[in-house]
């Protein structure tokens, strides 16, 4: 059976009758089993998940009322609730906690029958972008085992590019969804801030991240954004977008368009390969009839110190709650006074997610807030002024996705400081809630590389129609594996 | 001068549900830890979702205390570690970047007094703490989370009052003037607590927490207020620290100093976005609100020619102006003000008893004009009273189970009247030549009659009898 098609394929030919989604379940449960163990992309393999596509299938043949996805194996980050199931965020902290409810995402692709094979890694809380701060160990990347897959939605975009899954549910606060599709060569999105509900996401830092899809294709994004965007009670943060149909007029294209060049993104610390597979891009589009330029975001120079004082500070607060009093892990209460045991009980964080709750509580308290967290949402609204005039030239801007190749496990771990750059072109999206995707482009002695679009607030639309453009222009080596 | 200052926390207990989810704000009634959900106990991953009616209610306070409202309001989370706050954070509001809780500046009249308010904010309560185990070594410390999430208004005043009479006065007109907007219920256990700030001359200012109750706030500040002026006239400098209400000794006791050291790192709460509360909005909801307590006496003693004193007690109890509204009749208003002020008040002049109560405005319709048209006696109506709270039966029909009514029967009271007549003949020599002296005979009628006798017939058959008419 062939696992590699598309989401909008294997929905055509479960329709069609040519195969039954148990059987492409079963297979992908299969394929996990036997290439799992090298790449950790999995925490939790979901037992049910045949016999779920079993009773997709006998709708179908029944002709009842199927959802959308018909049985289609999704994976979804560990930091997303599925209710009755483990949602560690690769945390020891949340190692027996057990989702007691379904976040908003995840109802309305159950409702559209999807099947969940499994919770896949990431980096501890989503700190990171190499999964190799995940409690469980790090994921592989599925183009060179011995390199890191990005992160922190790493688990996602494994599953996704090693085929152990059609389609995947990331979270992305800073580039989490579109660094690993880099690094993986899969399509990541992140969209407009308030699109998709965060009910149910583990917030690490609430107000800039999203829930993204990682998949095959850019119409499998707009697909699977058809499935999960639109204004959700449970999230006060959510925009109604109407219903909007995303697949519709995705083949509408670029003609005329004007797409912003960020200068800042494609400066010093490049990677050589990365600038002229950016330089390629440009000219591809060119080629389908927008017209690209240069522009500078002065801001872009702090936006990374601003990110990690920003997220820190929320997460800082995000996860206080984890005190292990009423879930967490086993560790008894008895004979420990209230602030002796919780100083106890959170020794279980791990190194990363430490290091960026002492910056949370250090960055905004009283007599260092001025001089850090203020400033750093000075920052933020100085950029989002900045991008907001860019967009009423462009229509949209371009980047690499990442400004270097993917590297290997275990070369920055040591050095947070080097780490954190690597975000320098991502984060900008976050901070000004703008939506962003990163499509594979291509391939650089066997290291995928990314480019990444943007489009200014609520023009995701135009956004996936712009990808799908330049997704046409692509041919990649088929992945070793 | 003595200097005091008030943070008064009020629960909106006349809300359906929590501040954030839709679980009870009327807790009181679960088993621990029936009335919660992922959102009140902060669930990883569940968010909060503003409960837009809160905010209205909120408002009105703010508009009722004459305070500033902001075109835009917003949350803030303030960051502290406590077992009964499930998120290790609370939701509350803030003024430091602009004003943006629910109300900026506001005043209110204390007597002659004008006290001002420095702001006004919305939050959410935390859980509730139990302590088990009779020593320091077996001690457990259990929450109930029923409670989190209840919304929770803190009005918070300038230190405008300088006597513990003056704050209680204060209190009292606070919590009328709460219940008679219909946002809160403050009688109900645990519904209003405050904390107090107290220096005298020359001090330092002082925080007294925990206080459970507004009967022991003014003795809590009674006391703080002594002790200060001892420590003083020994030459003791008074130091700047909090303190808390001792409960059961009734004193206040230094709290370690700890708490005042925290940092609470307040930054917006990016779940909730800001709300607007523009002009428009504004308008809707004063045109909303329920006539304040001045204007609802004035109204019942121009209208109705109620006393002064009778109207004053009348208005600013919701209960009993509720009851009052419903049942009085452009005739009979003066009579239902009576019995609620001289009788009724006496008889539920707890929230228990009120709760227990069988009456309602229908019964008192109807025994005010009864008592107008004759069928009883004022004197009767008082057992008839203690009847209907107790059964809830009709008016007639109590008059009639209990022989309450009056003998209104001619022929029967012109014998009772006959065989005073004969018993009393000097009286009536007495009434023939001044005429005012008759009440002594309707007196001598009412004995005869327990107090049954129509007084208008007795009155009228009287005069005919003794032939003075």
């Amino acid at each position: 059976m062939n696992l590699k098609i598309s989401a909008l394929d294997f929905i055509q030919e479960v329709k069609n009758g040519n195969i039954s989604a148990e059987d492409f379940v079963a297979n992908t449960i299969e394929r996990i089993q036997s290439v799992d163990d090298k790449l950790h992309a999995f925490l939790y393999v979901n037992e049910k998940a045949i016999e779920q596509a079993h009773e997709v299938d006998k709708k179908v043949k029944s002709g009842g009322k199927v959802g959308s996805c018909f049985g289609m194996p999704i994976s979804i980050k560990d930091n997303i609730c599925i209710k009755d199931t483990k949602t560690t965020c690769a945390s020891k902290m949340l190692e027996d906690f057990v989702a007691s409810y379904d976040a908003t995402v995840i109802t309305k692709l159950k409702e559209q029958d999807a099947i969940f094979v499994g919770k896949v890694n990431l980096d501890e809380f989503a700190m990171g972008l190499t999964t190799e701060f995940s409690a469980f160990g790090p994921s592989k990347n599925p183009w060179n085992n011995e390199y890191v897959p990005g992160g922190s939605s790493g688990g996602s975009a494994v599953s996704v590019s090693a085929f152990e899954c059609v389609a995947s549910l990331g979270s992305d606060t800073g580039g989490s969804v579109r660094n690993p599709a880099s690094f993986c060569s899969t399509v990541g999105y992140k969209p407009t801030y308030g699109l998709i509900s965060r009910y149910g996401l583990i917030s690490y830092a609430n107000s800039i991240e999203q829930i993204g899809p990682l998949t095959r294709t850019v119409k499998d994004t707009a697909f699977m954004l058809n499935m999960i965007s639109g204004i959700d009670p449970n999230d006060n943060t959510t925009i109604d977008d109407k219903n909007e149909d995303y697949l519709s007029e995705i083949d509408s294209g670029i003609e005329g368009k004007k797409i912003g060049i960020i200068k800042e993104m494609i400066g010093g610390g490049i990677d050589p390969a990365v600038l002229s597979a950016t330089n390629n891009a440009i000219s591809k589009l060119e080629s389908l009839g927008a017209t690209c330029e240069e522009v500078s975001l002065d801001m872009v120079k702090y936006s990374v110190a601003a990110y990690y004082t920003i997220t820190a500070t929320e997460a800082g607060s995000n996860l206080a709650r984890y005190d292990n009093l009423r879930y967490g892990y086993d560790f008894p209460v008895e004979g420990y006074e209230f602030n002796s045991y919780i100083s106890k009980a959170r020794r279980n964080f791990g190194p990363e997610v430490k290091r960026r709750m002492i910056i949370g509580g250090f960055v905004p308290s009283a007599g260092h807030a001025g001089k850090y967290f203020l400033k750093a949402l000075k920052v933020k609204s100085k950029l989002t002024k900045e991008i907001n005039d860019a967009f009423k030239k462009f229509d949209l801007l371009i980047t690499p996705t990442v400004p270097i190749l993917p590297f290997k496990i275990g070369e920055k771990i040591d050095d947070p400081v080097s780490l954190f750059l690597v975000d320098i072109n991502t984060v900008t999206a976050n901070l000004t809630g703008k939506p962003a995707i990163s499509i594979p482009f291509d391939n650089s002695n066997g290291l995928p590389i990314g480019i990444q679009l943007m489009a200014n607030s609520m023009h995701d639309k135009l956004l996936l129609q712009a990808a799908h453009a330049l997704e046409q222009t692509v041919t990649l080596p088929e992945i070793p594996i | 001068m003595t200097m005091i200052g008030l943070e008064i926390h009020c629960q909106l207990t006349n809300l359906n549900s929590k501040l954030f989810c839709s679980c009870k704000a009327n807790y009181r009634e679960f088993e621990i830890n029936e009335n919660i959900c992922p959102i009140c106990i902060g669930l990883p991953g569940s968010l909060p979702r503003l409960n837009k009616e809160a905010v209205k209610k909120a408002t009105i306070i703010a508009m009722a205390l004459n305070c500033s409202i902001p075109e835009k309001i917003a949350f803030f989370r303030k960051n502290y570690f406590y077992p009964d706050s499930p998120k290790n954070f609370q939701i509350t509001q803030l003024n430091i970047y602009g004003d943006t809780s629910v109300g900026g500046p506001g005043s209110i009249m204390v007597g002659d007094k004008k006290i001002r308010i420095t702001r006004i904010q919305l939050e959410e309560d935390p859980g509730r703490l139990i302590y088990e185990g009779s020593s320091s070594k077996n001690l457990i410390t259990l929450v109930d989370y029923n409670r989190a999430g209840t919304p929770l208004v803190e009005i918070v005043t300038e230190p405008d009052f300088e006597t513990p009479k003056e704050v209680r006065d204060f209190l009292n007109i606070l919590s009328d003037l709460l219940a008679n907007l219909g946002v809160a219920d403050p009688s109900l256990e645990g519904a209003m607590r405050a904390d107090a700030n107290v220096s005298i001359e020359g001090g330092k200012k002082v925080e007294i927490k925990n206080i459970g109750s507004f009967h022991d706030l003014e003795k809590a500040v009674h006391f703080e207020i002594t002790r200060q002026e001892s420590l003083h006239s020994r030459g003791i400098e008074i130091i700047q620290e909090t303190r808390h209400w001792d409960d059961k000794r009734k004193i206040t006791v230094s709290s370690r100093s700890k708490e005042e050291e925290l940092d609470y790192r307040y930054f917006l709460e990016g779940d909730i976005p800001w709300i607007k509360i523009n002009p428009e909005v504004q308008e809707k909801l004063k045109l909303g609100m329920p006539e304040s307590i001045s204007f609802k006496k004035e109204r019942y003693i121009s209208k109705y020619n109620i006393p002064v004193q009778v109207a004053d007690v009348l208005s600013s109890d919701k209960f009993y102006s509720d009851l009052f509204e419903e049942s009085h009749t452009e005739t009979n208003a003066k009579e239902v003000s009576n019995i609620i002020t001289t009788e009724l008040m006496g008889l539920v002049d707890t929230r228990e008893k009120r709760k227990a109560s069988k009456l309602t405005a229908i019964h008192l319709k109807e025994l005010a004009d009864s008592i107008q048209s004759g069928k009883i006696s004022r004197n009767s109506s008082k057992n008839a009273l203690h009847e209907i709270l107790k059964t809830g039966k009709d008016v007639s029909q109590i008059i009639s189970e209990l022989d309450l009514g009056n003998v209104s029967d001619e022929s029967e009271l012109s014998e009772i009247i006959t065989q005073v007549i004969s018993e009393e003949p000097q009286a009536v020599e007495q009434a023939k030549s001044n005429p005012q002296t008759i009440n002594y005979l309707v007196g001598k009628v009412m004995q005869k009659t327990k107090g049954k006798a129509d007084p208008i017939l007795t009155l009228d058959l009287l005069k005919k009898l003794i032939g003075i008419l």
